[in-house]
């Protein structure tokens, strides 16, 4: 898998981050250097990919959720119906907690269901279902039944004008659920290999997919299918001063922060995409903290038993003789989403260096 | 004069009643006071007799409800295009097509009783009293806002009106509790808890109609059927489009909501049957979107700009009502016309402040998360400037 994710690398140099919402949408296939075909992707085509893929060489698999029929809000699963038919790619009713309980019910019987929440903000009408049914199947039959093969799919994070309740990251809310696995994918390629992976894990996986990023990223992805490792973070970006730990569109966040603390202060951060949060990857985190001695940790939900509390005690336990400074987290605030407020609220590139600053100076 | 009321006689056999009326008035000044209209047929589920298709309204009120319409029609156009010029953000639902639900309702709700409903609300804040400022301000995050530009184009409130409800049905259980309060502190007053088709397959619903069944609150349930959630029609996402028998053991109505007369009518039954101690009831307004679910959407995806057209030339709830008046003599058209130009200016000059206007200030940003927060300053705030969190100057919640 180690050289996979390497390859995936190579393959996919990000072009641009945020160029704007002007989705490039070129079709032009290329190859890269060890003969493996790529395509131009932004990640709502991405995940489209992967989608069609799975439904291709799975014909036990359905897709379904509000207005999927059609592409879904975020066009991820435009043309699958007229693919693969009704039967397999469909509407459902708007009942979030129905669209989860069918799904568990589709899963237990073996069937790979691929369910759409429109955003993660209506994940709580379904969180019962997700959390005490999904999570929990496996555990209290014994090991003899699961629903494995449910995987649900959800835009979260901030889009820039979404207000309360288009903007949520509820990932650290999930996390609390032993059984689950979450997943947050930070660009094209990634999502369409850690997708593909959530759909074939034998495990119920919530696959939160940062909607600000759904246009404005394109890469080379790979046209083949591919899966990437679950529960494994990926080093963005080697460094030895401070290690800077995010996902999603945080990930990209703490890019242009590194590029930054390296123009005002001569450093080397260490940028790690945590790509799933449970199970998350502790030993690439502490090794590297290890090495750098100082970490900060940066996410939109709030601070309060966000997932980066989560983080912070298991890196101090673990890496306490090594800090030179305290664990920090830069976050949204502990207020609901604000509607015309959201420039202040996200834990933006200034805050995270102003952390960056505190922890180097300490 | 004798050739207006001919021309009624003629024109409009289902308005016979008001030719008599307006005849009468008509001897007495130009315009008759008063006419009766007949409107489609309801269905019922599980009532004998359900409400009258004749509807009487005096020229005053006819006017009034005129001026309404149009109100709404004039702030969501200019909330779309406040919307295409990026000046709103965010998610925005316009309610244009579907006047003649809020607006038939609203002019027999009496000072008790009481609205919630979900996203689609612009045009129930105005008629629940917020201006047309408080309104197109909200929207655009401004100062004069009616939630001082904290909740946005999906929660507005005023008296009586719970919101302005974010999440798809959940606001539909809050009705039954409101309805409670109003049966226990015996007010006298109705819920009306609005929702959408789309909304209409929520489980919460059902566990609610249980509810409010089981303690017979006063609570009319109220789906305004515009035949598509989102982008999925009503016959792909319901069993039983029948939204008026969904209540199952909850006596329902269907009522034309492209019909103002016939949704008042609906209304005054409803408000009777409830005030009476019989307990809930639902009803279905069939009515029609002219936009798309919200600003991202089309509209045009899920089916044609001919239907949509269509019901523009055919159904639209206000053509049909000025037509209508005017052809009984209740109001001239020159009035119409000036209303017209009265309401443009109003709105024209709400979007005016609405654009130029501040924002509240930063400040703002940790208030009101709760009424007494027991740290005053507000975690993970910046480092450069800390908030602390505060309740609004002066201001105590209106429902309170």
């Amino acid at each position: 898998m180690k050289s996979l994710t390497s390859l995936f690398r190579e393959a996919s140099k990000p072009k641009k981050y945020f160029t704007s919402n002007n989705c490039q949408r070129v079709f032009s296939s290329s190859n890269t250097e060890n003969g493996t075909k790529t395509t131009s992707m932004n990640m709502f085509q991405a995940i489209g990919s992967a989608l069609d893929q799975t439904l291709k060489s799975n014909p036990n698999s359905v897709v379904f959720g509000e207005d999927v029929a059609f592409g879904g809000v975020f066009r991820c699963s435009m043309g699958l119906q007229e693919k693969y038919g009704r039967q397999r790619v469909f509407n459902t009713p708007l009942c979030e907690q129905g669209i989860a309980g069918f799904g568990i019910g589709l899963a237990v019987t073996g069937t790979t269901a691929i369910a759409e929440i429109q955003f993660a903000d209506y994940m709580f009408p379904a969180f019962d279902q997700i959390m005490n049914e999904a999570a929990k199947y496996r555990y209290r039959s014994g090991n003899e039944f699961s629903c494995g093969k449910l995987t649900i799919r959800a835009p979260c994070g901030a889009v820039g004008h979404g207000a309360l309740y288009h903007s949520q990251s509820p990932e650290a809310y999930f996390s609390h659920t032993p059984g689950l696995k979450v997943v947050i994918p930070s660009s094209p390629t990634k999502a369409k290999g850690l997708l593909l992976s959530c759909i074939k894990d034998d495990d119920p996986c919530i696959f939160l997919e940062p909607k600000v990023l759904y246009r404005s990223i394109t890469e080379e992805v790979l046209e083949e299918p591919y899966e990437l490792p679950l529960g494994k973070a990926d080093i963005i970006r080697k460094g030895d001063s401070i290690t800077l730990i995010g996902w999603g569109t945080q990930v990209h966040v703490l890019i242009e922060t590194a590029d930054l603390a390296r123009q005002q202060l001569g450093i080397n951060c260490e940028v790690i995409d945590l790509v799933s949060i449970l199970p998350w990857d502790s030993e690439t985190v502490c090794n590297s903290v290890k090495k750098t001695g100082r970490v900060i940790i940066a996410h939109e939900a709030p601070l309060t038993s966000g997932f980066g509390a989560e983080m912070a005690a298991t890196i101090q336990e673990e890496c306490f003789l090594y800090l030179e400074a305290p664990v920090q987290r830069v976050t949204g605030f502990d207020t609901p989403f604000p509607h015309v407020f959201e420039p202040f609220y996200l834990p933006n590139k200034w805050r995270c260096l102003h952390a960056i600053k505190d922890a180097m100076k300490y | 004069m004798f050739s207006r009321c001919n021309k009624l006689v003629s024109s409009q056999s289902t308005a016979q009643k008001s030719v008599w009326s307006c005849l009468r008035s008509l001897i007495k000044n130009d315009y008759a006071t008063e006419a009766t209209f007949e409107s489609k047929p309801f269905k019922l589920h599980r009532l004998d007799s359900g409400p009258s298709t004749k509807s009487t309204i005096t020229s005053d009120e006819a006017i009034e409800m005129y001026k309404q319409t149009q109100m709404i029609r004039r702030i969501e156009t200019a909330a779309g295009n406040l919307y295409k010029e990026k000046i709103i953000r965010g998610f925005c639902h316009l309610y244009s097509g579907q006047e003649a639900v809020a607006v038939g309702m609203k002019s027999v709700m009496r000072p008790q009783d009481s609205a919630i409903s979900a996203y689609r609300v612009h045009g129930w804040t105005y008629l629940m009293g917020v201006s047309a400022l408080g309104v197109l301000a909200e929207l655009t995050g401004r100062k004069s806002g009616c939630c001082r530009g904290k909740g946005g184009s999906m929660h507005m409130y005023a008296t009586n009106f719970y919101g302005g409800n974010g999440i798809v049905g959940a606001q539909v259980p809050l009705g039954a509790g409101v309805a409670f309060a109003n049966k226990y502190t015996e007010n006298g007053g109705v819920c009306f808890a609005l929702y959408g088709d789309g909304a209409s397959n929520q489980g919460q619903v059902f566990e609610v109609y249980n509810m409010a069944k089981l303690w017979n609150l006063p609570v009319i349930f109220v789906c305004e059927n515009n035949g598509y959630g989102m982008g999925t029609s009503t016959e792909r996402s319901s069993a039983s489009p029948n939204f008026y028998t969904r209540g199952d053991y909850i006596p329902g109505i269907w009522v034309d909501g492209m019909d103002i007369l016939a949704v008042r009518e609906a209304t005054r039954f409803g408000i009777e049957y409830c005030t009476s101690g019989k307990g809930p009831l639902v009803m279905e307004a069939a009515t029609y979107r002219y936009s798309g679910h919200s600003m991202s959407d089309p509209g045009t995806s899920y089916r044609t700009r001919e239907e949509i057209q269509e019901v523009r030339q055919t159904r639209d709830p206000i053509t049909s009502f000025k037509e209508k008046i005017i052809n009984a003599g209740l109001v001239s058209a020159d009035l119409l016309k000036k209303i017209d130009v009265e309401v443009k200016a109003e709105v024209d000059a709400a979007v005016k402040i609405a654009k130029s206007e501040a924002e509240i200030g930063l400040d703002e940003l940790a208030n009101d998360i709760y009424s007494n927060d027991l740290e005053k300053e507000i975690r993970s705030t910046t480092p450069f400037l800390f908030y602390k969190h505060n309740n609004s100057s002066g201001k105590t919640p209106i429902n309170l």
